[in-house]
């Protein structure tokens, strides 16, 4: 209880000096919207005024305060016009339709999901083989491992022009990028996982004589659960990371990085926010899902 | 024809080397170790290049190693100048400003049991969000300078080291902390002598994870609008050209960028917590 207090005040506070911020960085263009509609700013003319600080002219035009959270392109818009921008283009909006966010964010969410299945699944497979064969251990690992610590990313432009160009597009490169940035992630947490039994409990099925393929479903599997889960929310995290940057070198029409992208272009900073917020609420809602499943399972297998 | 044969062959020769030394006598030492890995990769290097040669991929779908090679040699002076628009301005100032406030409001923050429960959770979520979507936003304010790919690398770093640092200095035990007390050390010596070398691990955890971070910031943050220099806006534009041996050249100056940077950290770790049982192995 005390917790969700401490939660509430801080997110209170984050709104508020989001508010207070709102005012010194829009005060320029509220003032110039003001003056040309014929309200008495201090100083006149807009050239006059380039070179003021804005907590100078927000001073002296103190009348302005409330324009600057109710502007059409805020340079910082105010919380209520972000929350509204995301209530209108979801809830208001049919989901077929190009301008709602649900559109957006399942274009985005659907390339997300299917390279994560992808990258997981090639992620446990790797981690399979490299537990049981001490030569990808010692060939494939250490390069894992250092793929943890380069921008991979770097590579998404390139591999969207690439399949482009060999006729693979649509959802398939987003998918492939999302795999490979939760592919690696997955490989190193489960290869921690599979290795996590002791030598007791590994000696232990070996007096019972198991096979190594028991040893693999009765012990290194299930106690490699927790670190696949801890392994699974980072991997999910970067695939989403990875489809929306996927989005932008493309051009692409549909998608919550082509949102951010046509709003910079446009200078639609609600926009820019709202899908930023869209592509936050779906981040953590995966990432909250998996910790439920993660949970669940655990329970079910007693190591919650 | 004969290079794919030969391709074939040599990935062959290359495992069998692998499997004699990793299930040799010599296994365990450091130079196998070493050596297996190593040959694994030039293995496919040289594969990768016979392929290329031998089925004829054209350059826009992938260029053979050599190319890359020489192409890298010969862009020196403008890979030299993306290079330091982009991880020497770009992510390393913001990677300063970041962990550095980052430590300093942990440091505040600890003193506080009531923002701690308050600010944990929030930072924790926040450390998962796809924070590179503040890219367009922080372009906008900074203009298209290094400024705003600091800016970019400042928001991405500061969660994760936040969070990572409050969870460093709740370390110590309550012992620890009652023999501090019976030494009669105040806040500030307990904190300097006690808790912040305990606390280290988990900041160079914390600032490991950053230096991924950093780069993936700076560079992803210029396909949203940079001056004519730098590593992503040298990536986008090759790709349009369709001059993929400076992309991959770019890619290369980006892998050299983040092992560099993780290995100084690493080597930083080992001398500042020697003491740790991760270390003493």
């Amino acid at each position: 209880m005390k917790s969700v207090l401490a939660v509430l005040t801080v997110l209170a506070a984050i709104v508020a000096i989001w508010y207070a911020a709102c005012v010194p960085m829009n005060i320029k263009g509220v003032l110039t919207d003001l003056e040309r509609a014929g309200a008495q700013v201090v100083p006149e003319g807009a050239v006059a005024r380039r070179d003021r600080g804005a907590f100078g002219l927000v001073a002296k035009n103190s009348f302005a305060i409330s324009a600057t959270w109710a502007q059409e392109r805020p340079r910082l818009p105010a919380p209520h016009q972000v929350a509204v921008e995301l209530w209108q283009t979801t809830v208001m909006k049919k989901i077929t339709s190009k301008r709602s966010l649900v559109f957006h964010a399942w274009v985005t969410l659907s390339a997300t999901l299917m390279g994560f299945a992808i990258g997981t699944g090639l992620g446990i497979l790797l981690a399979v083989g490299i537990v049981h064969s001490r030569v990808m251990d010692m060939s494939v690992m250490p390069w894992a491992i250092v793929s943890q610590t380069i921008p991979i990313i770097a590579l998404a432009p390139m591999i969207i022009v690439v399949l482009y160009s060999i006729g693979v597009q649509g959802i398939l490169p987003k998918a492939i990028i999302s795999a490979y940035l939760s592919f690696f992630p997955v490989v190193v947490g489960m290869v921690k996982g599979l290795r996590s039994p002791d030598a007791m409990q590994i000696d232990l099925l070996k007096t019972y004589n198991a096979s190594p393929a028991q040893g693999f479903w009765k012990l290194r599997l299930p106690s490699s659960m927790p670190y696949l889960f801890a392994s699974l929310k980072i991997g999910i995290a970067s695939s989403l990371v990875g489809a929306i940057v996927a989005e932008l070198p493309t051009g692409a029409v549909a998608g919550l990085g082509a949102r951010l992208l046509a709003g910079s272009y446009y200078g639609q900073t609600i926009q820019i926010w709202s899908a930023l917020f869209a592509a936050a609420i779906l981040a953590s809602v995966l990432v909250g899902l998996l910790g439920v499943i993660q949970r669940i399972t655990l329970k079910r297998m007693g190591m919650a | 024809m004969i290079e794919v044969i030969l391709a074939l062959i040599l990935w062959a020769f290359g495992w069998w080397v692998n499997v004699r030394l990793a299930e040799g006598p010599m296994a365990r030492t450091r130079a196998v170790r070493l050596a297996v890995p190593v040959i694994f990769g030039i293995t496919v290097l040289l594969v990768w290049e016979l392929l290329v040669r031998g089925l004829n991929v054209p350059m826009v779908i992938l260029p053979a190693p050599s190319l890359i090679v020489t192409r890298f040699v010969t862009s020196l002076p403008v890979l030299w100048v993306d290079f330091r628009q982009t991880i020497l301005k770009g992510a390393l100032s913001g990677y300063v400003i970041g962990c550095g406030a980052a430590l300093l409001v942990a440091v505040l923050v600890d003193r506080s049991d009531f923002l701690r429960r308050g600010l944990l959770p929030v930072g924790n979520l926040v450390a998962a969000l796809p924070i590179i979507g503040t890219a367009p936003i922080l372009v906008m304010w900074f203009g298209f300078d290094w400024q705003s790919k600091a800016a970019v690398v400042v928001v991405s770093v500061f969660f994760p080291m936040l969070v990572n640092t409050v969870a460093g200095l709740a370390q110590t035990s309550a012992m620890q902390r009652d023999l501090m007390r019976t030494y009669a050390a105040g806040y500030w010596q307990s904190f300097f002598k006690l808790r912040l070398p305990a606390a280290m691990p988990f900041i160079f955890n914390g600032l490991k994870i950053s230096s991924t971070l950093a780069l993936i910031g700076a560079i992803v943050a210029e396909f949203f609008g940079s001056p004519t220099m730098g590593m992503g806006f040298r990536i986008s534009t090759s790709v349009g050209q369709l001059a993929l041996d400076m992309v991959w050249a770019e890619i290369v100056v980006a892998a050299l960028a983040g092992t560099a940077f993780y290995g100084i950290l690493a080597a930083m770790e080992r001398a500042v917590t020697f003491w740790h049982p991760s270390q003493r192995g």
